[in-house]
């Protein structure tokens, strides 16, 4: 009889064991190998009965009291995110383009002077497809790149996928921007596409550094499944047709919207 | 010890609205999260770091950086695990910390680490007379805790994860920042090395108590 090794037997007391059902008929069978269980179940048993410090009903209000003045009179908000150091670089990269946005908009003011308004609100639509589109492209890249990851070979057997992951929860605190930012400015269907990125970004930035082949074809699948690569190609594209056409006919901003919401 | 399916729930709910109000400036709605999780969070704390004194700094500090961050707290997610995710990873670093103080001033391992060893008011009620700490031998809870921060930081937190806390094997993935094959490995590792450290200990006492010889 062959009999259980000390990792299975481990991996059984500790419920992480995948053939729970053969060990516990091995166990059931096999003498020595019960005994061997004991002697684990001894030790973990002794373990479990270290204490831990009891320190009364009212350690919460304890801990509140010394936490407290500590405390700022507002939580942190998602866009402070964006003074942390790493974000600068994007954080800047956004000024810019709102600079150049902004140059650009008194410039077409000039050219057509009549409706204010509607100026302002172009600037600003103008501001959300450049830097939506950007955003898209950097996590179209980034899907490109993990979709096309793959073990060298059968021996390797875990994928770092570090540098994906880390890009993610970059782009997932971009993504949360724009897409609150589209909702705003009433543009649905983008901040419905956003959304679903959204979710694929938290899979990937969620993932372990490194993966087994199984998990990466399994994040892999779940990329195609969603078509989450060919929407943002769609919605990045329209996103550029649509600043190209504005440049020519402004009016046809609310019809390309509805475009939108049908992808 | 796990709470029931309906009560985590209500529990989840409740905690939303709190972090709904805290975000929307009411910062005494925060105090409602501090009380409810500090047990929680103490618990881990303490078996993570194997001291009073470091586990109440955790604590704090997991509640601090919580608040900090509260605006990128996604709502989908429960607030317990989140917090609780945060207490684990500070854990961890504050492990490191340690033991790169430990190396530097060449200190022996359990008496000086341990707060609760060295601060008499704990000690006091650490020991305070419940049936399994009478007969817990002395020797045996030194020889447990030696044992225990002997493991790597790693192997303690999945330990301490699975074991104690009855996490899955995907969360403490996520701590440890390893996948999850790695992750049962590191749990293997530490019941491994605590059970060839500690059983020749168990096994004495168990004969010894067979004998009579202890009571």
């Amino acid at each position: 009889m062959k009999h259980m090794t000390e990792e299975e037997l481990i991996a059984y007391r500790e419920g992480v064991a995948e053939q729970r059902a053969v060990i516990s008929e091995h166990l059931a069978a096999c003498e020595e190998c019960r005994g061997e269980f004991e002697r684990i179940e001894a030790v973990l048993a002794a373990l479990d009965t270290l204490p831990v410090p009891d320190l009364g009903a009212d350690y919460g209000r304890r801990v509140w009291q010394q936490i407290a003045p500590r405390l700022a009179e507002k939580p942190g908000r998602w866009w402070q995110v964006w003074f942390e150091p790493r974000r600068l670089a994007a954080a800047g990269a956004v000024v810019a383009l709102i600079v150049a946005a902004f140059i650009a908009g008194r410039f077409t003011k000039r050219l057509n002077p009549p409706d204010n308004i509607a100026n302002k609100e172009q600037v600003r639509e103008r501001i959300l497809v450049v830097a939506v589109g950007e955003h898209l492209g950097h996590s179209e890249r980034m899907l490109v790149e993990l979709s096309n990851a793959a073990p060298n070979g059968p021996a390797q057997k875990e994928v770092n996928i570090s540098a994906e992951q880390r890009r993610a929860e970059d782009l997932l605190q971009e993504n949360r921007l724009y897409r609150q930012t589209a909702l705003q400015e009433g543009d649905a269907g983008l901040a419905s596409v956003l959304d679903e990125l959204e979710r694929v970004l938290l899979d990937v930035a969620h993932s372990p550094d490194e993966v087994t082949p199984a998990q990466l074809e399994a994040i892999q699948k779940k990329i195609e499944q969603r078509g989450i690569l060919f929407k943002v190609r769609v919605v990045n594209k329209e996103l550029q047709q649509r600043q190209d056409t504005r440049e020519a006919a402004p009016a046809q901003n609310e019809s390309t919207k509805r475009e939108r919401n049908k992808v | 010890m796990q709470p029931s399916v309906e009560s985590t729930q209500a529990i989840a709910e409740s905690d939303a609205i709190a972090v709904e109000r805290t975000l929307a400036g009411d910062r005494d709605a925060y105090r409602v999260l501090v009380e409810r999780h500090s047990h929680n969070i103490f618990r881990l704390a303490y078996r993570m770091t194997g001291n009073r004194h470091d586990a109440e700094e955790v604590v704090q500090e997991a509640f601090l950086r919580g608040y900090q961050k509260l605006g990128q707290f996604a709502s989908r997610a429960n607030f317990g695990t989140w917090v609780y995710r945060i207490a684990a990873n500070y854990a961890i670093d504050r492990m490191r910390q340690r033991q790169r103080e430990e190396a530097r001033q060449e200190m022996p391992k359990t008496e000086e680490r341990d707060g609760m060893e060295s601060d008499p008011l704990t000690r006091v009620k650490d020991e305070a007379p419940t049936p399994e700490r009478l007969a817990q031998s002395v020797e045996l809870r030194k020889q447990m805790e030696q044992a225990l921060a002997a493991l790597t930081e790693s192997e303690r937190t999945a330990f301490v994860m699975r074991h104690w806390e009855g996490c899955g094997i995907e969360e403490i993935a996520v701590v440890l920042k390893s996948s999850s094959n790695a992750t049962k490995n590191t749990v293997f590792r530490a019941v491994h090395k605590l059970r060839h450290a500690l059983q020749p200990l168990v096994e004495t006492r168990a004969q010894a108590r067979a004998m009579g010889t202890e009571s």
